[in-house]
């Protein structure tokens, strides 16, 4: 057991440095360091830079155009994009979908669909939840009929992220009504451009439109489009679960946030200190750099359990809670930091004066993001959703 | 980068568990814990000789398995899993700890006594007024010739009445609570003027109050260099932080296993209690617990190399989470227990107690977030 890198490993350390050094965009820095929410654009221009370099699925195999890097290098890969605030990258194909195709898929759908992932030319949205199913989500409703070679799907989706930008999205409908819940569900890549689909936005606390409802009235959708076997979407939705919940610790996303958060709190006075003087603000900070340090401890543990063979478990539940409450406590010390500039709010009345900007930069979004990241534990499976798979799956409760 | 284990500390922690699994049951414990003596001195002896397991910190050439802090990590959360009272924290790897970082002739001398199982060594470094600062030392080591002349009281030293030698910190120059100034010495326990008031402790162990009263030592005693001796013993007791974080791990493994039993066994309102949402809920909030202080031991060890700055804040991050997940983990095993488990009758409680002193072992949580505040967090 160590933790040193090795020169390799090392050598790889200074390539991801330079290449990001050299390659990472100016405007969205700039862009990034003013707190400014991000276009559509913004978030394709970094993942087509990593494609063209060859680095934008580390985690897939290689056949299908991963990096073949090892998980040291993987470590050392999330923890610069970081270190350096790199936009992140979409999860809905790299992360979800893509790793479900080239697991379940047919060869025609891995060899269509897996290439325009990688290369950002379709965006994907994720159609899981409904009005009526929250963490149940087995109880979903949306229907999938059968009428020669294709589907006819209706029903409503929810929660839908950034479906307003999506060319594809992939969808549990219900293909069996009287099967036992999870026995009926198939798993299918739906166009979003099909007639019958309609999107509507949700507007959330913080004035953004992250979140949609999706709208499907007789969609019709080739029976290639399904996914693995009907009636066995379940399969992929879980896989894709225990997927998301690896990435979801965040740990290197984490220790940016924190050196954000006290870059911020030696900047605020506090009397006559910075309030990171203040003992009661920088026990808060000292207790979440000790969690964190936790959390990573933990993520490496299981990593290096999964390199010895064994996939994400349901131990990755423990990183997704973690991961969430860290995300939340950051957002918390953030907007308790800016103080009274938490309040002024950006959104909904015009450009306003840019020569005179309200408040220091880094408070624009401090309350936004507060509100935005009470998702953290609600999404992927709310922590209590989690709380009970540990107790079932590792406790054997 | 590497998280895996050998073979030889998987065999290592092994050949312990099944040792301790026909030696160390509750029952056999809590006799001889209560004996006059407090102790077995045959489980001492066959740990040593027939399990060789108080080499596993040492070179080969001393004659023991050529580890280090990840051996006694793993040695310790096994004997945290039995509620172990062997002195294997203060003799080998707090004393082991200091011999190895000197070297020489002292380290040649003792090392193989310790491995042997002939020599326990209790470390007398606590004093009344010093809390958790090392460097708070009343006791003084003056210069008398070629040795020193030994003076002070020490407390609460575990393992003291079962002790062989003793490994004192004081005070050879400087002021009470200086940096400079301070001396580690190693000594026979039983020199003339050695006065001592053996206890028991309320985790099943036992400790003396040591008064020093002009007691006269060899110069050969000095561990290192004379009136420099604090670096040594800070490295020396954030090692054994270390390896108590791996017992706390143990120890909470231990509740939380205990919990979960005993929660499928009990019924109320017709149902096993574990049926209960709540409880269920609470126990992965345990596990969450266990798991977090087993990741912060492993941290605590691959980080003991580290530049002192970087290891004293290393260490007392893992020490203060896992004080933090030992008090969670003790309690709501006792609260799910219901009034069972605050009995003497049953092993959980017991663990509480153990896992209760562990809090507050080499600093509590707020020490500890403290020094990491002062060391990563200047404003």
């Amino acid at each position: 057991m160590d933790m040193e890198f090795s020169p390799e490993d090392l050598a790889f350390q200074q390539e991801v440095r330079d290449f990001i050094a050299e390659n990472y965009p100016a405007e969205l820095r700039e862009k990034q360091d003013e707190g400014e929410e991000m276009s559509k654009e913004d978030f394709l221009v970094w993942h087509k830079i990593l494609h063209k370099k060859g680095w934008i699925a580390p985690a897939w195999p290689v056949e299908y155009g991963g990096t073949g890097w090892t998980p040291t290098q993987r470590f050392i890969w999330s923890e610069e994009t970081a270190r350096a605030d790199c936009i992140r990258l979409m999860p809905f194909g790299l992360a979800m979908v893509g790793p479900v195709i080239y697991t379940f898929g047919t060869p025609e759908q891995k060899a269509h669909f897996l290439p325009r992932i990688l290369s950002g030319e379709d965006w994907w949205c994720q159609g899981y939840s409904e009005p009526g199913s929250g963490s149940d989500l087995a109880s979903l409703r949306t229907t999938a009929v059968r009428d020669g070679d294709d589907y006819i799907v209706n029903g409503q989706k929810t929660w839908t992220t950034l479906a307003q930008h999506a060319d594809w999205g992939f969808f549990l409908v219900r293909t069996d009504k009287d099967a036992k819940q999870q026995e009926g569900i198939s798993f299918l890549l739906i166009d979003m451009k099909s007639p019958g689909i309609t999107v509507r936005p949700i507007i959330t606390l913080g004035g953004e439109h992250e979140v949609n409802e999706v709208w499907l009235e007789d969609v019709r959708v080739p029976v290639s489009q399904r996914v693995y076997e009907e009636n066995k979407g379940w399969t992929c939705a879980k896989f894709l679960l225990a997927h998301e919940r690896t990435g979801i610790a965040g740990v290197a996303a984490s220790k940016r946030g924190i050196e954000k958060v006290k870059a911020i709190a030696r900047t605020e006075v506090d009397g006559d200190k910075p309030l990171l003087a203040n003992a009661f603000f920088k026990r808060k900070v000292a207790e979440l750099e000790v969690d964190l340090a936790a959390l990573e401890f933990t993520e490496l543990r299981s990593l290096a359990g999964a390199n010895a063979g064994r996939g994400p478990g349901p131990e990755s539940s423990l990183l997704k809670i973690k991961g969430s409450e860290i995300q939340q406590r950051l957002t918390e010390l953030s907007l308790e930091a800016v103080g009274h500039y938490g309040a002024p709010y950006f959104r909904g009345f015009g450009e306003g004066d840019n020569e005179h900007p309200i408040g220091p930069d880094y408070a624009h979004r401090a309350a936004p993001t507060y509100f935005n990241m009470r998702k953290t534990t609600i999404y992927g499976g709310s922590n209590e959703i989690q709380r009970n798979i540990i107790a079932k799956m590792v406790l054997g409760l | 980068m590497d998280f895996t284990y050998t073979e030889t500390q998987d065999m290592i922690r092994d050949t312990l568990s099944r040792f301790l699994s026909d030696t160390y049951d509750f029952d056999t414990r809590q006799k001889f814990i209560n004996s006059d003596g407090g102790r077995d001195p045959a489980i001492w002896t066959a740990l040593a000789q027939e399990l060789g397991m108080l080499g596993a910190p040492f070179a080969e050439e001393h004659g023991g398995l050529g580890g280090g802090a990840l051996e006694n990590a793993i040695v310790m959360e096994e004997m945290g899993k039995v509620i172990g009272i062997e002195p294997y924290l203060p003799t080998v790897v707090i004393a082991g700890g200091a011999l190895k970082a000197v070297g020489g002739a002292q380290a040649d001398a003792f090392i193989p006594e310790i491995i042997a199982g002939n020599a326990i060594i209790a470390f007398a470094y606590a004093e009344p007024q010093g809390r958790y600062d090392l460097a708070n030392l009343r006791t003084t080591a003056k210069k008398d010739g070629a040795g020193y002349v030994l003076n002070g009281h020490k407390g609460v030293v575990y393992a003291a009445p079962w002790a062989t030698h003793l490994l004192v910190t004081a005070r050879t120059g400087g002021a009470t609570r200086d940096r400079e100034g301070v001396s580690l010495f190693l000594i026979d326990a039983n020199l003339p003027g050695i006065v001592r008031r053996d206890y028991p402790t309320v985790d099943g162990s036992r400790a003396s109050e040591i008064y020093f009263e002009n007691v006269a030592i060899p110069g050969d005693a000095l561990l290192g260099g004379e009136g420099t001796g604090l670096p040594l013993i800070e490295q020396i007791v954030d090692e054994a932080t270390v390896a108590v974080c791996a017992e706390a791990t143990g120890v909470m493994q231990k509740l939380h296993e205990g919990t979960l039993e005993y929660t499928q066994q009990r019924k109320q309102f017709g149902v096993p209690i574990a049926k209960f949402q709540v409880l269920q809920h609470r126990m992965v909030d345990m596990f969450m617990e266990v798991e977090q202080a087993r990741s912060m031991t492993i941290m605590g060890v691959l980080k003991l190399g580290l530049p002192a700055n970087e290891r004293m804040a290393a260490v007392s991050a893992a020490k203060a989470k896992v004080a933090r997940g030992a008090k969670f983990v003790g309690q709501n095993a006792i609260q799910t227990h219901g009034g069972i488990g605050i009995t003497q009758e049953l092993a959980i409680g017991h663990y509480f107690k153990r896992a209760t002193m562990i809090e507050s072992q080499f600093g509590s949580h707020d020490y500890h977030m403290d020094r990491y505040e002062r060391l990563v967090l200047a404003d």
